[in-house]
């Protein structure tokens, strides 16, 4: 079949040049992080860097007192602790509403799940100066907490509509029979669907993560220190101080991306599971 | 099953039925309000106070953060940004962007969408690297690429010369429709992986005997594509194509930090303007109306959207 031999070379050699767009920016990240700062403003540029070295990610991890590094590392454990809280609970709250959606009947059920969707429509400039207002009077303006709050109003809805969509899925006969065997409905939501609901709950999450991690104006405008500011804030302030400093901005890259990075790198078999129910259904 | 049975009972039967029907329906009802009464909260406790908030400060000359005593001035907020030529060209900007991007990201995301498909070996690795400009965060996406494309240091001059595609280092950033495309660019770099992903699930749906029908009776791959895998690949279609236009239309993080909206006001986009006539010029009342602006734009596309793809251009039947 010599059709078949050109076409496997020509989807391996598509796939190959799909792999270098994407791995070079990345790999000059890496290199850029490891460089030294005279390499990096060489002209013409060294690609290969005379030597490499970890220095300024020791930094990061170990400098204490005001400094940029110590700023980084603040950033990085904020965006980390906002996120996964924000996952933890819009995807508790969200499970519950997601079944609502896909297993009970009731009046103007549609319309209440694309008004929970239309939220997605109003760009965040539209909403952050009364809310920064409100923050200011509940004292939650610069803090962790006051971000989760903001986080989880537009990660539920996220929620609703990914797992609304993976619980129809699951076939109604599984959860008729444990409600013949004696179960309540949240009996069963939580022994037989939610169990095989896995990965949906486990795409979402990561989607919901992705979401928290990449948020960026609100974290801009609501907060100012270590207390509370996360890695893209972080990110953004230092690229627009120290516009030559190439290394530390890769650098900083590089942490930031890690976390999303090996969590969708580990969780990817479930994106496409997770997508899918939403890709039919719309 | 209650239909059925319902046929079958005697009209003295029937009222009685309907009644538990009515009473199990809203006892349905009342359970399906508890289950989402914490999303209600967490989703509009939050936002229908500022978005109530904004729309109130619109009608006002609200010029400080602060509360206080500010003039009503009915829609003028809004005939004020309507009528200014440099919101118009924020809108023109950003509706470039918008389609550009999206189109681009559709092309070049059907494309990864059938490569991911496709009888690859080792194909678990080009999965993990299609994943992972997704997981990179917008920022330093943004920081990257401005980086890469920097005016004395960046790696596109520094490979461009070398392979002498340009004879000297360019500033790529400095003019106001190039740094526009290379924003373009940064975006498509990054969000294409979402919308091949997105596909991905949509393909896999689809079954595989349409293709071994279609191949014994001498279809051609291209034609296969054209008639099986696009028509039923519709709804993914339809739902990437409005869910990143929404995302395209509200780009405010990635030019943040590009370009912030130079040179020239070149890339900024309608969030970007708000943002400054907003906070840098505190003209919130303002502000407030062009975000609503915003929102009437991202809802007429959507529909507009919506409403041709739906319609059967390309339909199997």
């Amino acid at each position: 079949m010599a059709e078949s031999r050109r076409y496997r070379i020509f989807i391996h050699a598509a796939a190959i040049v799909v792999s270098l767009v994407f791995l070079l920016p990345f790999a000059w990240l890496l290199i850029a992080s490891l460089a030294s700062p005279v390499d990096l403003l060489r002209v013409p540029l060294k690609w290969v860097p005379s030597h490499l070295s970890f220095s300024r990610y020791e930094s990061i991890f170990s400098s204490t007192g005001d400094t940029i590094f110590a700023n980084f590392r603040a950033a990085l454990i904020n965006s980390l602790i906002v996120a996964s809280a924000t996952v933890a609970i819009s995807l508790t709250i969200g499970v519950f509403g997601a079944y609502a959606f896909a297993r009970l009947k009731f009046r103007l059920a549609r319309a209440s799940l694309l008004l929970f969707l239309s939220t997605y429509m109003i760009p965040p400039i539209a909403l952050v100066i009364p809310m920064y207002l409100i923050m200011v009077k509940l004292h939650l303006l610069d803090s962790r907490l006051g971000l989760i709050i903001v986080y989880c109003s537009f990660a539920t809805p996220f929620v609703l509509w990914i797992m609304g969509n993976y619980f129809q899925t699951i076939p109604r006969e599984l959860e008729d029979a444990a409600r013949v065997d004696g179960c309540t409905r949240i009996g069963a939501l939580f022994r037989v669907i939610l169990p095989l609901a896995r990965p949906g709950l486990l795409s979402t999450a990561l989607f919901a993560f992705l979401i928290a991690w990449d948020e960026f104006l609100y974290a801009l405008i609501f907060t100012s220190t270590n207390a509370a500011k996360t890695i893209p804030v972080a990110i953004a302030e230092f690229t627009g101080r120290y516009t030559t400093d190439f290394g530390l901005q890769a650098t900083g890259g590089i942490l930031a991306a890690l976390p999303p990075v090996l969590i969708a790198v580990v969780f990817q078999r479930y994106i496409v599971g997770g997508l899918s129910a939403g890709a039919v259904k719309g | 099953m209650t239909d059925a049975s319902a046929n079958v009972a005697t009209a003295g039967a029937l009222p009685a039925r309907r009644s538990t029907r009515w009473l199990a329906r809203t006892r349905e009802a009342r359970f399906a309000a508890l289950l989402l009464v914490p999303s209600v909260i967490v989703v509009f406790g939050i936002v229908i106070y500022p978005v109530l908030r904004t729309l109130y400060t619109s009608f006002y000359a609200v010029n400080s953060p602060f509360p206080g005593n500010y003039p009503g001035v009915g829609f003028h907020n809004y005939t004020a940004a309507l009528s200014n030529p440099g919101f118009w060209s924020a809108v023109e900007r950003t509706a470039y962007f918008t389609f550009v991007s999206t189109a681009l990201e559709l092309l070049f995301g059907i494309g990864i969408a059938l490569l991911l498909y496709a009888p690859l070996r080792m194909r678990w690795l080009f999965r993990t690297i299609v994943v992972l400009p997704w997981a990179l965060p917008t920022i330093v996406n943004g920081a990257l690429w401005r980086y890469m494309f920097d005016a004395n240091y960046g790696v596109i001059n520094a490979a461009f010369t070398q392979l002498h595609l340009i004879g000297s280092y360019k500033a790529w950033l400095s003019s106001p429709f190039g740094a526009l495309n290379i924003v373009i660019l940064a975006d498509v770099w990054k969000n294409t992986s979402l919308v091949a992903f997105f596909l991905l699930a949509g393909l896999a749906t689809i079954p595989r005997e349409l293709y071994e029908a279609a191949r014994i009776d001498g279809v051609t791959p291209f034609q296969a594509f054209m008639r099986i895998t696009l028509p039923l690949l519709r709804p993914a279609i339809v739902v990437v194509l409005v869910l990143r236009t929404i995302e395209a239309f509200k780009v405010f993080d990635i030019i943040y930090v590009m370009t912030g909206g130079g040179p020239a006001n070149g890339t900024q986009s309608v969030s970007f303007y708000t943002y400054q006539r907003a906070f840098s010029d505190e003209y919130f009342g303002y502000g407030s109306a062009l975000a609503y602006l915003i929102v009437l734009f991202i809802l007429v596309l959507a529909a507009l959207y919506i409403r041709a793809l739906r319609s059967d251009n390309y339909g199997i039947g």
